[in-house]
């Protein structure tokens, strides 16, 4: 928790949003998606389109993390290629594609580094930067069973380059490198994850916040102990879909018929443990306080 | 992990007793490997860099090396490179010609996220038509990536030259990545004598708070810290941040420069400097010129040679100088296009009495006697031209 703290000197130069972390944020406080509101978050302002569901599941993501103060995220271009310098975390960019293969140096260097200490790591990008031009390096993260979460954040197109068709993108789909509709269809990514060797995969959506804080809090405990983790948030980018914000909500609510969650049996196993042992906490799992400095 | 004794990178170059071996230069390198305590290894075969990929794997195995695995291609070990250094962890990694091209996006980001990385390169033909013989003109590729570049010659300054790297590159007031490169086969693949320090003395660990960017760990303050500058925001502040930031990887990399004369006893090596005629050259030919200067003496030739070791920083004053009062300098180089020769060309006064070659590349040896001969068609050409 020292991490956060303002040496001793520094209070007045320091932001007022930065004291405010310090001093309402949410580390080492155990919260969820159901306390939004109440504390200062991760992050509070962006640069992203008004009413993007994308940055709506974002940050959900960063209100469900279960140990804030330790948790590491690596992106890579793209929508939140823009936001990441302002996520109260330690946050960079991988070059466009690289995501798993940073976080898993990454891991890895942090495990030598704090044998005994858990350092969460999440690789986040979307849907073009895992299924396209990060596809390699993605699956042979999962094949070697890499111990962190990747997050794809699929708003069903390249959003921040203008609005191309990616390998996510549903057929027919006119976008503007598919000017006569996409030719082939969607990639079926979740089945993608489940042959290369994860031990969670899941799909959220925004529209059931809980149900997505949830799946965030599984897919980090599993990948902490027992392997890789992969969710996919569906959503759709209602800027270059040419969508209200309103149209693009309910079109992710539409996708809630997308929702489910695999588990290896040895994952599931250890979720039942965990989830049996605070029962009464619900959703709000209890961990993350244990690793407490 | 076994107790080890750790000593400073001062007493391991410039102090501590040596031994000779009889090794090939990847056993040399891997040699200064184990000595450097490295923590994370990631690496992806490729001829003629396989070898020093197997013996980091069996470093491992013994212990030495406390994390290392196969990566899935270049480009994404390089990547995986970063994410190990911005942890802060000594890392290591090495490729060979192909492999450097494959992974030239996280090699033009590693200097400027300020990761002291080193990585070797066993330079060899790229692209077409495919080639996998000794040649250096990778470098061409990575001058301007920001990166510390060291030429080897051979065996010996492999071992060198790599602790070296480690040394200067984790200089808090240089921070940087180092290539150290060797003309494949030439040198990975030659045995020779080398002197090494005791096996049972390895570097102190790296310690991520002398960084000057903090580590990416959330254990330094400030949380609200992207490793890298505000690249993607469109306004003023950004851009010259960014472009501070530009400028100040260069300058770091100039900061070098005293600790390059420090541990390397300067970024030259010269046999007779006050001589008619120098040749300048870098790794292999240095080897080769380093003969041909004694066969073209004993013909009557005054001729001196100049090694470079450091390619970045390039060190233009020093070459400047012994210019000066040089009538003709030679430029033997093993690639095609006389990247070196560009390079002195573009930092000595009257530069028509610089000469590029003999050029030589694609697998073919560079005999002392071709010097030498292309040594006096340069000489009788130049007293026509007088």
């Amino acid at each position: 928790m020292d991490a956060v703290k303002i040496a001793p000197g520094f209070e007045k130069i320091m932001p007022q949003e930065y004291q405010d972390l310090v001093s309402d944020g949410p580390y080492g406080r155990n919260l969820s998606v159901k306390d939004l509101g109440t504390f200062k978050e991760l992050i509070d302002e962006h640069p992203l389109c008004a009413g993007c569901t994308l940055t709506l599941s974002f940050r959900m993501v960063l209100a469900s993390l279960p140990n804030p103060e330790n948790t590491l995220i690596v992106t890579c271009a793209g929508c939140f290629g823009v936001i990441h310098p302002q996520i109260s975390l330690h946050c960079t960019i991988a070059p466009f594609g690289t995501h798993n293969a940073f976080a898993s140096g990454l891991k890895r260097a942090l495990k030598v580094k704090f044998p005994d200490k858990n350092k969460d790591v999440i690789a986040m990008a979307g849907d073009g930067g895992f299924s396209d031009i990060g596809l390699a390096p993605t699956f042979h993260s999962w094949s070697r069973g890499e111990r962190f979460t990747s997050i794809m954040l699929d708003n069903e197109c390249y959003a921040n380059t203008g609005g191309q068709d990616s390998g996510m993108t549903p057929e027919g789909v006119a976008l503007n490198m598919s000017p006569l509709g996409k030719k082939f269809p969607k990639i079926e990514f979740a089945q993608v994850a489940k042959l290369a060797g994860c031990a969670y995969v899941a799909t959220a959506t925004p529209t059931k916040p809980r149900l997505l804080g949830q799946m965030i809090r599984r897919a980090i405990l599993i990948s902490r102990e027992i392997g890789p983790s992969f969710i996919r948030i569906a959503t759709v980018c209602q800027t270059n879909y040419k969508l209200s914000p309103i149209d693009g909500y309910n079109r992710a609510k539409g996708f809630e018929s997308q929702i489910f969650e695999y588990f290896t049996q040895e994952a599931q196993e250890y979720i039942e443990g965990i989830e049996k042992k605070s029962p009464k906490t619900g959703l709000n799992l209890g961990v993350g306080a244990e690793n407490e400095d | 992990m076994k107790e080890k004794k750790t000593v400073s990178p001062e007493y391991m170059i410039l102090e501590a007793p040596r031994e000779k071996k009889f090794l090939i230069g990847n056993e040399a390198l891997a040699e200064a490997v184990k000595r450097a305590n490295v923590d994370v290894v990631v690496v992806y075969p490729i001829t003629p860099q396989s070898e020093i990929s197997h013996l980091c794997g069996d470093l491992w195995a013994a212990g030495y090396i406390k994390e290392y695995y196969r990566g899935e291609d270049e480009l994404h070990v390089m990547a995986s490179m970063m994410g190990a250094a911005s942890a802060g962890v000594r890392t290591f990694t090495a490729t060979s010609g192909p492999g450097t091209l494959r992974a030239m996006e996280p090699f033009s980001c590693w200097a400027g996220y300020r990761l002291p990385i080193v990585c070797p390169i066993m330079g060899r033909g790229v692209g077409t038509p495919a080639n996998i013989q000794p040649d250096s003109v990778e470098i061409f590729y990575l001058l301007e990536t920001g990166m510390i570049i060291f030429h080897v010659e051979s065996p010996q300054d492999f071992f060198d030259m790599t602790l070296q790297a480690y040394a200067i590159a984790e200089q808090p007031d240089v921070h940087l990545p180092v290539i150290v490169f060797c003309d494949g086969f030439f040198v990975t693949h030659t045995r020779e004598i080398v002197e090494i320090t005791p096996d049972d003395e390895f570097l102190h660990p790296y310690d991520s708070n002398l960084s000057p960017v903090p580590a990416m760990d959330m254990e330094a303050v400030p949380v609200r810290m992207a490793r890298d500058c505000l690249v993607i925001k469109n306004n003023f502040i950004s851009y010259n941040a960014n472009a501070s930031w530009q400028q100040e990887v260069r300058a770091a990399r100039d900061r070098a420069r005293k600790h390059i004369d420090r541990f390397m006893g300067g970024p030259l090596e010269v046999i007779n400097p006050d001589a008619e005629v120098l040749i300048m050259a870098s790794g292999s030919a240095a080897a080769q010129a380093r003969v041909a200067i004694e066969m073209a003496q004993e013909e009557g030739i005054d001729v001196g040679m100049v090694k470079i070791k450091v390619i970045r920083p390039f060190p233009a004053a020093e070459i400047a100088r012994l210019a000066e009062k040089v009538k003709l300098i030679m430029v033997p180089e093993f690639n095609f296009i006389g990247w070196l020769a560009k390079e002195i060309k573009a930092v000595v006064n009257n530069n028509a009495k610089v000469f590029s070659g003999p050029n030589v590349f694609a697998g073919m040896t560079m005999p002392p006697e071709v010097i030498v001969d292309e040594l006096k068609k340069l000489l009788k050409l130049a007293k026509l031209r007088r």
